[in-house]
C-alpha cells in the first residue's frame, strides 16, 4: 500500500502540467455543476420561504365561548398536520390590521374584525388537496364562520414547486453525467500517458491489483483536490454575485462535505474504469 | 520446462503466424530461435510469457498450460520468467537502480532487502558504477545490461529474449551475449530469438529455426547448424 501511495505521489511529480489539468477539469466541471447546484438551492429557499406562508384561517362567529374555542384549538393541535396553532383575538386581529395598512388605520374600528385561528401546517402537507382536507375538518366546528387558505395560490406554488423539482432534477443529472464524461476522458488521457509503464508492470509480474492501487490513489486524490477546488470557485463565485446581483445562500457545510466526496468519489471510480478498461485491452 | 505441443496460432487481420509448432526447452537449456522476419519468432517468446494463446494446441511453461491457467497465473509465471526486448523497454524517468527496484518491489520483495539485491545485480552485469543514472544517459548495451539485470531480480527459471542484440553494435553485441552465456552457466535456461546468424553459429548452441510460422529446423533433433537452407530467404526477407 505504501508503494501504491508512493507512486501515485510520483505520478503528481512526473507529470505536474498532466496532473494539474486533470484536477483543473474535474474542478471545472465540479464547479459547473455546483453553480448549477446553487442556483437551485436558492430557488428552493425561496419558495420554501413562501410555503412556510402556508396557513389556514378560521374565522370564529361573534359570540363564541371561550371554552368551545380553547377545546377546538386542542383538537386542531392534535392534528398529525398541524404544525402550530394559534388564536388570534379581535383585539390581535385589529391591532394587526392597524400595523398592517397603517394609512388605512383609522377604518378599523373595534370589533370590526373577527377574531380566528390560524393554522401553519407541517413540511409535507402544505400540498392543495392536504390544506383543503384540513380546512374542511376545521370547518365541521359550528361557530366557524368561514376559512379561508389562498386556495389559488396554493396551487400555483405547489405547480412551481413540481416544475422546478424536475427541472432542477433534469439539469442536475445531465450537468453531473457531463462531467462524468469529461472527468472520465481527462483520467483516461492520464492512464493512456503511463501505458508504457503498465506494459512494464505487466512484464516483470504485477498483478492487476497491484497496477491498478496506485491509479484509483492517483484518481481519489485528483477528485479530492478537484472537488475542493471547485467549492472554492462555488464560493467565490457566490461572493461575486452577492456583491453585484442579488443575495444568495451558499451550501450548507454538509453540503460542501458532500461535493468534495462527489468529487473524491468520481476521480475514483473514473480512474478505475480507465485503468479497468486499459488492462483488458493489453 | 517450456513445452509448445503441436502450436498454432491465428490472428484475425494478419492470418497464421505459427502452425503446429512443437518442441521442447529443458531446465538450464541454451536456445536459438531463428528464422526471418516475421517468420514467427516473436509469436512463440509472447506465447512463452502468455502475452498471446495459441489458437490450438499447448504451450505449458513451468508447470502453467495455456490451457488451463487462470488470469492470476500470468503475474506468477511472468515472475519466473525474465522477459528482455530489442527496445529495453525501460522507465525513461527512472535511474538504473529504480528501474531495477521496480521489478522487485512489484513482486512484493521486502523493501530492506531491495537496495543489497540491486547493487548485486548492478554487479553482476558490470553497471555497479552507474547505479544512479537514468536510461538516456546510457549506450544501447548498457541500457540493455539494466534491461537483463530488471529480468534477472526475481530469480528467474529462464530468461526470455527478443533479439536482446538487435539494436546493438558488434562489440555491445559481443558483451551482452557473453552476459547471457555466464547466466546460463549459472543453470538459468535462455531463450533468445535472433537474426544473428554468426552469432548462433559460434555459440554452439541449439538453434530452433522458423519459416513462415513452422519449425522447420532443430539442431536438437536434426543435429549441426542449418544456415544454408534458410539464409537465403532470410536476406530476402531481410533485405
Amino acid at each position: 500500500m505504501r508503494l501504491a501511495f508512493r507512486e501515485a505521489l510520483l505520478a503528481f511529480r512526473r507529470a505536474p502540467m498532466l496532473s494539474a489539468l486533470s484536477i483543473t477539469t474535474i474542478a471545472f466541471s465540479l464547479f459547473a455543476f455546483g453553480l448549477f447546484g446553487l442556483v437551485a438551492l436558492n430557488i428552493r429557499n425561496a419558495l420554501q420561504k413562501v410555503e412556510d406562508r402556508v396557513e389556514i384561517r378560521a374565522f370564529i362567529a361573534d359570540g363564541t365561548g371561550a371554552e368551545a374555542t380553547s377545546a377546538a384549538l386542542g383538537d386542531i393541535a392534535a392534528f398529525p398536520e398541524a404544525a402550530s396553532v394559534r388564536l388570534v383575538t379581535q383585539t390581535q386581529a385589529l391591532d394587526r390590521a392597524r400595523l398592517e395598512l397603517g394609512e388605512f388605520s383609522d377604518v378599523f374600528e373595534e370589533g370590526i374584525l373577527p377574531a380566528s385561528i390560524e393554522v401553519r401546517l407541517k413540511t409535507g402537507f402544505r400540498d392543495p388537496a392536504t390544506v383543503r382536507a384540513v380546512a374542511k375538518r376545521i370547518e365541521v366546528y359550528d361557530f366557524i364562520d368561514d376559512i379561508r387558505f389562498g386556495e389559488e395560490w396554493v396551487e400555483k406554488l405547489h405547480r412551481l414547486r413540481n416544475i422546478a423539482t424536475l427541472a432542477g432534477a433534469t439539469l442536475g443529472l445531465t450537468f453531473a453525467v457531463v462531467a462524468i464524461i469529461i472527468i472520465g476522458s481527462t483520467i483516461r488521457m492520464a492512464v493512456m500517458a503511463r501505458s508504457r509503464e503498465i506494459a512494464i508492470m505487466r512484464l516483470v509480474g504485477a498483478t492487476n491489483g497491484f497496477i491498478r492501487a496506485p491509479f484509483l490513489i492517483e484518481g481519489f486524490l485528483k477528485g479530492t483536490l478537484g472537488g475542493a477546488l471547485a467549492l472554492v470557485l462555488a464560493w467565490v463565485a457566490l461572493a461575486i454575485i452577492n456583491r453585484f446581483v442579488v443575495q444568495a445562500t451558499f451550501f450548507d457545510p454538509w453540503m460542501g462535505a458532500v461535493g468534495v466526496v462527489a468529487g473524491a468519489c468520481i476521480g475514483l471510480a473514473g480512474s478505475a474504469l480507465s485503468v479497468g478498461r486499459h488492462l483488458k485491452r493489453v | 520446462m517450456i513445452r509448445f505441443s503441436h502450436v498454432h496460432k491465428s490472428f484475425a487481420r494478419t492470418g497464421a503466424a505459427l502452425a503446429d509448432v512443437s518442441f521442447q526447452v529443458n531446465k538450464g537449456e541454451f536456445v536459438f530461435i531463428t528464422g526471418p522476419s516475421g517468420a514467427g519468432k516473436s509469436t512463440i517468446l509472447k506465447l512463452c510469457f502468455f502475452d498471446e494463446r495459441p489458437s490450438q494446441g499447448e504451450v505449458k511453461v513451468y508447470g502453467i498450460s495455456s490451457a488451463t491457467y487462470t488470469p492470476a497465473d500470468v503475474p506468477r509465471l511472468r515472475r519466473r520468467l525474465g522477459i528482455i526486448f530489442q527496445d529495453f523497454r525501460l522507465l525513461e524517468d527512472r535511474s538504473v537502480e529504480a528501474n531495477i527496484a521496480f521489478a522487485l518491489e512489484v513482486t512484493g520483495t521486502p523493501a530492506g532487502q531491495i537496495a543489497g539485491r540491486v547493487a548485486r545485480l548492478l554487479a553482476q552485469v558490470g553497471l555497479a558504477a552507474k547505479a544512479t543514472a537514468i536510461p538516456r544517459e546510457l549506450s544501447g548495451g548498457e541500457q540493455q545490461r539494466v534491461a537483463i539485470a530488471r529480468a534477472l531480480a526475481n530469480d528467474p527459471v529462464a530468461l526470455v529474449a527478443d533479439e536482446p542484440t538487435g539494436n546493438l553494435d558488434e562489440r555491445a553485441t559481443r558483451g551482452i551475449f557473453q552476459l547471457f552465456k555466464d547466466i546460463n552457466a549459472s543453470g538459468t535456461a535462455v531463450l533468445m530469438a535472433t537474426h544473428d546468424l554468426d552469432l548462433v553459429r559460434r555459440s554452439g548452441c541449439r538453434n530452433i529455426e522458423i519459416n513462415r510460422g513452422q519449425l522447420v529446423f532443430d539442431s536438437a533433433a536434426d543435429g549441426g547448424f542449418r544456415a544454408s537452407g534458410a539464409s537465403p530467404m532470410m536476406e530476402e526477407d531481410d533485405a
